[in-house]
């Protein structure tokens, strides 16, 4: 399964989700170039961390305008896997593939510490290996990951069910003091409706490895990977029931040609 | 001719950077501010003769990219084709 890694003037943690992919999962990966207008034959892009663009206007406001996103948007609206992380989360606000938009923590610092997440979507593309409660230690390093939206905007959220990953205690509790940002409702990460977007400030790609003293993170790539190996594998078609005799010949053909596939 | 487009957040929105300008303007002796707003300026040198076309491309490039309508607001003035 093939991963393409967006390399912004000023992308930063791209070879840290390349080695990710390309290492710990044995994955091909290969890197786009923003001017890029095509995602290649890539099946998951990632927008990695780092300051695109200098973050000059606002934290992902030009990246969002560049050629490769047009192809990136294309991808996602045809169904394909997109992961923003940290900085990648920003353009893809900025670029409306994800709503809301991100202000400047709370505390005007730069915030660089581990935090607790709790996984509220178990049944995204990219969480399928967690469970909703789970909680995850991951890495943040950012200034402006105070996740913001109108009341009712966020009402709509909420509803919706677009919230994947929350700031919490080590306990598991929405608490101020555990959220290293000021971010809305503890918003630390959410997905578009269909559920192929996702978009985080923690950096998974900084805790998938035992050398990095955790492996927390792996589960999002790897459940981006699952669900591609899945999605390629032939699925049974729709038909009329036509008797036993016909259903026993039915499985037999689908076992063959998932015999076929998995060569 | 040269115009000013300001962007800043929306009133409604808890701008962190305007209340630390705020309090260090406290500091500095001026006790009554009340409150600081902490935006951006663009000056927009535009060659366009007609003001009304100059206005609703200005306001264009505000929703377009200058201003993130989730949390900022923007205004727009034209300086009568002098740097102010």
């Amino acid at each position: 399964m093939k991963c393409g890694v967006v390399v912004f003037p000023g992308s930063n943690c791209d070879h840290d989700v390349y080695h990710v992919w390309k290492h710990v999962l044995q994955q091909e990966a290969t890197f786009l170039w923003h001017q890029d207008e095509t995602v290649k034959d890539c099946e998951l892009v990632v927008l990695p961390g780092g300051f695109a663009y200098g973050d000059y206007l606002r934290a992902g406001a030009l990246a969002a305008l560049s050629p490769v996103m047009a192809a990136v948007k294309r991808h996602a609206a045809a169904g394909g896997l997109v992961l923003g992380v940290c900085n990648g989360f920003q353009v893809l606000l900025e670029a409306g593939l994800l709503p809301g938009a991100m202000r400047r923590n709370a505390s005007q610092r730069f915030v660089c510490a581990d935090v607790w997440l709790r996984v509220e979507r178990d049944d995204l593309p990219f969480t399928r290996g967690l469970s909703a409660g789970q909680l995850l230690r991951m890495p943040v390093a950012h200034a402006e990951g105070n996740y913001e939206d109108s009341p009712q905007h966020l009402d709509v959220l909420e509803a919706a069910n677009l919230v994947a990953f929350r700031y919490t205690s080590p306990a598991g509790d929405l608490d101020p003091a555990w959220n290293p940002n000021g971010a809305a409702r503890a918003i630390a990460g959410i997905c578009n409706p269909e559920g192929n977007v996702l978009g985080l400030m923690p950096h998974p790609e900084r805790c998938a490895e035992e050398i990095l003293g955790s492996t927390d993170g792996l589960a999002i790539f790897a459940g981006a990977l699952d669900s591609l190996r899945t999605a390629r594998a032939p699925r049974p078609e729709r038909r009329e029931w036509a008797g036993p005799e016909a259903e026993a010949d039915a499985n037999a053909d689908l076992e063959a040609k998932a015999q076929v596939a998995s060569r | 001719m040269i115009a000013r487009v300001t962007v800043y957040p929306r009133r409604e929105i808890l701008d962190p950077q305007g209340k630390a300008i705020r309090d260090a303007l406290a500091r500095v002796g001026f006790a009554d501010v009340e409150e600081v707003r902490a935006g951006k300026s663009f000056e927009i040198r535009l060659g366009v003769e007609d003001r009304e076309l100059a206005l609703r491309q200005l306001r264009e490039m505000c929703q377009k990219l200058l201003a993130n309508l989730v949390v900022e607001d923007y205004a727009v003035e034209i300086l009568n084709g002098e740097r102010q």
